[in-house]
């Protein structure tokens, strides 16, 4: 079981998250690391992008959810790329397609942040 | 003519013990997943069993505390998988095990929430000094 993180700098003070793996309940304290560190510096806009993703759980779902719990604090945003079918199930029927920008190409994400 | 009663030896039956660890979780749903898979369930299927058993496991793991290990038993029903999932955990209450709200931004409950969503029959079976015991079943399409 493997989860990569992978952080890069986009357009203006956007900055793009690459996931790729599993995101679990041992995995997925990675992931809150990594967009913890981001809004710890000060990077409330992001694009998180789950195109690599092949499976996410409740714990996976928890830390995307904080993640943008804490930048709306601070004005900012949070929008995925998601095109794996099971994966937007799960969005789906979590109610979290509400809550969460879901775009099916980083384009798309980046355009709807700025 | 009437169908025989299965006897409770002719259900074919696979258990697995996996530490109540996270580092483990993996393993027992991709091992559900290969029961599930031998069932002929389709691809979609075995992956709504595959994140409910996960999401089972973490409960344990999150809510049962002083569980050293959790007990997953696979049946081969004719027209379905049950699953159980137990932990030997303390602290579990009947109470706190609740599904979320759709509008609910709160992280809690979203794995009772995905349990629930994803399977057909699913019940607990709670004692807070004795650990917790989760039953779910996935039908196979008539």
């Amino acid at each position: 079981m493997d989860i990569k993180v992978n952080v890069r700098e986009a357009q203006g003070d956007c900055y793009v998250v690459d996931l790729g793996g599993e995101i679990d309940v041992y995995t997925s304290p990675k992931v809150k690391d990594a967009i913890g560190e981001l809004i710890d510096r000060g990077v409330y806009h992001l694009v998180i992008n789950l195109e690599k993703v092949r499976y996410i759980d409740s714990t996976g779902l928890g830390v995307l959810i904080g993640g943008l719990k804490r930048v709306r604090e601070h004005g900012g945003s949070v929008n995925l790329v998601c095109t794996n079918p099971q994966i937007k199930k799960i969005f789906d029927i979590t109610g979290l397609v509400k809550i969460f920008g879901i775009f099916e190409s980083e384009d798309a994400a980046m355009k709807a942040l700025v | 003519m009437n169908q025989p009663v299965p006897r409770a030896d002719d259900i074919d039956v696979v258990e697995l013990r996996v530490p109540c660890k996270a580092e483990w979780v993996a393993l027992a749903r991709l091992s559900v997943a290969a029961v599930a898979s031998r069932l002929h369930f389709s691809i979609d299927e075995i992956e709504d069993i595959k994140l409910a058993v996960a999401e089972a496991c973490t409960n344990a793991i999150q809510h049962a505390h002083g569980s050293s290990y959790i007990e997953i038993r696979c049946e081969a029903l004719s027209d379905g998988l049950r699953i159980q999932v137990r932990d030997y955990g303390r602290g579990t209450r009947p109470e706190s095990i609740r599904s979320r709200e759709l509008e609910d931004e709160r992280v809690g409950g979203l794995g009772v929430f995905l349990i629930r969503s994803l399977m057909d029959d699913v019940s607990y079976d709670v004692h807070p000094e004795q650990g917790t015991q989760l039953i779910m079943t996935k039908r196979l399409p008539v």
